[in-house]
């Protein structure tokens, strides 16, 4: 391999003594020498105004807080199949000594990365394999709908609600639960309808699957794909919708009511802080309104202010920990009670969870 | 008469060849790739990289180091593999888009037969589940020569079709009757014992026998194509379907065969992917390997050893395309613009086979025009 | 079902099958003078993507739709610069263009995502739209999906009785007779190939200014591919272009609604359906197989090289 690091040498030349000069201006300004890399793996383009956007948001989020101290990059629309281990082995071996893999579909790849790199810290979302170098994390979203539950359930005039679903992976289904068990505290007449669209991303078929929904009389929509289309086709129906993912009140300000975010930042600046210190852990990281992961946007003007009050008074109650969201009685579609009043859905039944709640309309697909 | 066989481009005289320049037929996918990374250079440096360092990221980084040769190999293979069926069916001119299809239905009839022999141990079941994949993708090819050869569908659209179907079914069998019972309901599989996966050539590295799998059947079809008479025949076929006919061959016959080997080695590409660096049925099994083949099998001009080129081009513009991101913070976008630039040029460098740039007053002009007629009769 | 129910479905029927309708009928007028173009899908990107950028910069959707459609002819000449000047394969050719389209597209588009705009809203054309049902239905559109209709007879009449429709077919049947009878085939051949690229960038607009107004990467979701399949299924014949559109329109929307009305099933079997329709109603015509193979182009797909 020679001949190949010559030609290397020969051509990152005129870009090697830039680079002295500016080692040396870095060398100046601080003493610390080398900067922390980061690297992040998406499922998506970081154009999807989606999932992958809300974690892009967050890298950048910790560039500019760390400053010098940090060097980001990422790699986007990495397919969870065979070509994911290839990105992170090389994100590895590119001298990353943080690396964020923001998909379920990662799982495994990056438990054999990191076996092979014991001293590459790892941080895997929404998994649930960890290893000495690899932790995991995850938002608890379902909290945050949870409150647009509550909006949806006072906002709703038919008292049907509706739900553009993607696929039925427990994720999804937490998160109708969550909203459907907001919506039916704050209106017990409430029903959830949901489609799914078999689709992440496809905006044509979201606002078709919206459409659906609107001539089932739904009121209020809610989604958990990655377009703003059934925000845009509620302000063109003149009905609600409330965002996922995003505050996505640009497409739609008087549909919109309220969105559940993600806010990636802080989490992701805690874990890099943690790396430059020395004091990382292999950890599982569910964190949620309280340390403000998942939040909700501000709420629409139409919402009158006794809603905004029971919101505020709920989330309130989450952060201080006296709600949980799934606190019993929790009953599900058939009826049957699964957790009893006094008691609470313990995590791990919450990250598998796959079947309805009372109050949602339809049957889980395979379950 | 002598107007009509030169053609005037932007003030150059363009002259039909004699005979198609072999010279040329070697040069064009260099030239290609040399314009490729002109335009390469011109984009890097519009973004403000340094166009050198940008290419070499793209290009070379990738292979500076032994991991990064294997990973090549394991991207090129399935791509081979696919690439291999295809051509076959291209040069019978029976447009199969369906390798997509086959890949998968491969990878899913073989994935379900792993998953049911999980207890058992021992060579064969390995072969077991290979073999089983290789025989649901070309079953899944069977249909689109079924309605192509009785009912008369056009290939294209069929598999088209019929890739979407297999697609849905994977989805349907991930999320539903294979889902792993304790995989807290995530759309993915059981991991597979070891026995049914593929051995490894290096230990510690991903490159696995799918590799052999794409020489061998590249050594097949090649001698397929070039020492038989049903290569003969299929070329015959894709040149002139009514000569075929005088010539007696049986058109359905040969419909049937290629698309049957098609779907066999995308089927074997598709079951060596689930059993190789996947390891499990999931929703991502395919990354577009069937329909990138189709750009390798044209990139490599239908033959074995250009497409065998052609393909480890692409894996290489795939895994230049994470390098990119990964150390300049470029958007992934970029790699499908570099192949589709790759694949303009080649197909526009290809024009220089047939004809040639005439700068001057050509004098040997009637003389060519003499030999054409003369190749024509 | 209610009436108000069908009604609806009805409606958001020919809304689905309009992108597919622009696109098939482009492609069916270059497909009849013998070019196959497999590059719809990147056309259609680049349509959806410029309209979108035009449309936020310039803040005039009729600016948008305009440079949707200049931008989809440029791309068309591009693939009509290689598949007939330069007589590169056109099966290559368009593959290319798709792949090239998808890329440039998600490069350009980068900094336009997130961005809201307001879209074309509906036109309720007046008297006609207060037609009981039938008005709901087919009068309270957006501007663009009359628009197709008006294309739709243009090129209908096109073949059925003009001139340029003969010129166009004998192109596409012979063109080594029609270039002897003194038709300039390549001047045909481009002009067929830009009016398939114009009606690509048209349906790119109707996406992302009309349908759905935003941008996102990748936001045709294979349409392209769907159209290509339909002018086959179509047997190159711009009524039954009309009505495949929208039934396949239909068909990728039923599974949604057959889920809102309480249908039983796995969304991903679902899903098939159209496509496994698809596959039927092609085998039911077998019969009719001979008649569809007069109606293809038969220089379809193959250079023409005036030398030979």
């Amino acid at each position: 391999m020679n001949p190949m690091q010559r030609f290397k040498n020969i051509i990152k030349r005129p870009l090697g003594s830039f680079a002295v000069a500016a080692g040396l201006a870095a060398i100046a300004a601080t003493v610390n020498a080398d900067p922390l890399k980061v690297g992040f793996i998406y499922v998506g383009p970081t154009g999807d105004a989606g999932w992958t956007y809300s974690h892009d948001l967050g890298r950048q989020y910790v560039e500019a807080q760390l400053g010098d101290k940090v060097e980001t990059s990422y790699v986007e629309s990495v397919s969870e199949g065979a070509d994911a281990e290839r990105v992170i082995h090389q994100m590895a071996s590119k001298g990353h000594e943080l690396i964020f893999t923001t998909s379920f579909g990662y799982m495994n790849p990056t438990l054999k990365v990191a076996k092979r790199f014991p001293k590459v810290v790892f941080e895997h979302a929404s998994g649930y394999k960890r290893a000495k170098n690899m932790g995991t994390y995850f938002t608890r979203a379902y909290q945050g709908r949870y409150l647009t539950g509550l909006v949806a359930g006072k906002m709703t005039k038919t008292n049907v609600l509706g739900y553009v679903a993607s696929f039925p992976i427990p994720e999804v289904i937490r998160g109708i639960n969550a909203f459907t068990k907001g919506a039916r505290e704050a209106n017990p007449d409430v029903t959830v309808k949901v489609v799914w669209a078999s689709t992440w991303y496809d905006p044509a078929k979201e606002r078709e699957a919206a459409e659906t929904l609107i001539l089932q009389n739904a009121d209020v929509l809610t989604q958990h794909t990655d377009s703003a289309a059934i925000i845009q086709s509620a302000q063109a129906k003149g009905v609600y919708a409330i965002g996922y993912h995003s505050d996505m009140s640009l497409y739609g300000k008087d549909a919109h009511l309220t969105a559940t975010v993600h806010n990636w930042g802080p989490l992701y600046l805690e874990k890099a802080q943690q790396v430059i210190d020395g004091s990382w852990k292999a950890v599982d990281l569910w964190p949620g309104i309280a340390e403000g992961t998942t939040d909700i946007a501000p709420l629409n003007a139409a919402v009158p202010e006794e809603v905004k009050q029971l919101v505020a008074e709920k989330k309130a109650a989450i952060k201080a920990g006296t709600l949980r969201v799934f606190d019993g009685p929790v009953v599900n579609q058939k009826g049957e009670m699964v957790v009893p009043a006094g008691e609470s859905l313990e995590d791990a039944a919450l990250l598998g969870m796959n079947y309805y709640l009372q109050g949602v309309q339809g049957k889980l697909p395979q379950s | 008469m002598s107007s009509q066989r030169s053609k005037h481009l932007f003030g150059v005289r363009l002259e039909k060849r004699a005979s198609d320049s072999r010279w040329m037929a070697y040069c064009s996918p260099l030239l290609a790739i040399l314009l490729t990374l002109l335009c390469g250079a011109g984009i890097f440096a519009s973004l403000g990289h340094a166009p050198g360092a940008a290419l070499y990221t793209f290009f070379l980084q990738p292979l500076e180091d032994f991991y990064g040769w294997t990973e090549l190999g394991l991207k090129a293979s399935p791509l081979l593999l696919c690439a291999m069926g295809l051509v076959l069916c291209f040069k019978a001119k029976i447009w199969n888009i369906g390798a997509e299809g086959q890949f998968i239905i491969g990878a899913l009839g073989g994935g379900y037969m792993a998953l049911q022999l999980d207890s058992m141990e021992g060579p064969w079941v390995l072969f077991a589940v290979v073999a089983f994949g290789a025989l649901c993708g070309m079953l899944w090819a069977a249909l689109a020569a079924l309605l192509k050869t009785r009912f008369a569908c056009n290939e294209i659209l069929t598999t088209i079709m019929l890739n979407y179907i297999a697609l849905n079914w994977l989805y349907y069998s991930v999320y539903g009757p294979l889902k792993d019972p304790a995989g807290y309901n995530f759309p993915e599989s059981a991991l597979f014992s070891d026995s049914s996966l593929l051995p490894l050539l290096f230990d510690g590295y991903r490159l696995n026998i799918s590799l052999y799998f794409a020489l061998l059947a590249l050594a097949c079809v090649w001698t397929l194509m070039s020492r038989t008479l049903f290569g003969f025949q299929i070329a015959v076929l894709g040149e002139d379907a009514s000569a075929a006919r005088y010539a007696g061959f049986k058109q359905n016959r040969l419909v049937w065969l290629a698309l049957l080997v098609c779907g066999a080695l995308a089927g074997l590409a598709g079951i060596s992917e689930v059993t190789g660096p996947v390891g499990q049925l999931n929703a991502n099994i395919s990354l577009g390997y069937g329909y990138a083949a189709i750009i390798v099998v044209f990139l490599g001009r239908m033959h074995p050893v250009g497409i065998l080129f052609a393909s480890v081009l692409l894996a290489l513009t795939f895994m230049g395309g994470e390098m990119v991101q990964m150390e300049l913070t470029l958007p992934k976008s970029l790699t499908g613009l570099f192949q589709g630039m790759l694949l303009f040029f080649l197909l526009a460098c290809d024009f220089l086979i047939g004809y040639q740039l005439q700068w001057s007053r050509p004098n040997r002009k009637i003389s060519t025009v003499d030999i054409a007629q003369k190749a024509q009769e | 079902m209610d009436a108000d129910l069908i009604i609806n479905i009805l409606y958001a029927t020919l809304r689905t099958g309009t992108p597919l309708l622009l696109i098939a009928l482009g492609e069916l007028v270059c497909e009849k003078s013998g070019v196959l173009n497999l590059g719809q899908e990147g056309m259609v990107l680049m349509g959806a993507v410029t309209g979108f950028m035009a449309a936020v910069v310039s803040g005039s959707l009729f600016t948008g739709v305009l440079v949707a459609v200049l931008c989809g002819i440029g791309m068309a000449l591009l693939f009509g610069f290689l598949a007939i000047t330069l007589v590169s394969n056109q099966v290559a050719t368009g593959l290319a263009l798709t792949i090239f389209g998808g890329g440039l597209s998600a490069f350009l588009g980068s900094s336009y995502v997130g961005i809201g705009i307001e879209g074309f809203t509906p036109w309720e054309l007046p008297l006609l739209s207060e037609v009981p049902v039938l008005g709901k239905i087919f009068f309270s559109h957006d501007p663009l999906v009359y628009v197709s209709w008006i294309l739709f007879i243009a090129v209908y009449w096109c073949f059925r009785s003009s001139r340029a429709g003969l010129i166009i077919r004998a192109v596409g049947e012979n063109p080594e007779a029609a270039n002897a009878l003194g038709m300039r085939v390549f001047l045909v051949r481009y002009a067929a190939v830009a009016f398939g690229g114009a009606m690509a960038g048209l349906a790119g607009a109707y996406l992302s200014l009309a349908y759905t107004p935003l941008w996102t990467e990748g936001m045709s979701a294979g349409r392209g591919w769907i159209a290509l399949a339909l002018v086959v299924f179509a047997s190159w014949r711009p009524e039954r272009v009309l009505l495949g559109a929208y039934l396949f329109g239909a068909a990728s929307i039923l599974h949604l609604v057959l889920q809102g009305l309480g249908f039983e099933a796995s969304p991903n079997l679902l899903a098939m359906l159209p496509y496994v329709a698809t596959i039927l109603v092609l085998m039911l015509i077998a019969n009719d197989a001979i008649k569809a193979r007069l109606n293809t182009p038969f220089a379809l797909g193959k250079p023409f090289r005036p030398q030979l």
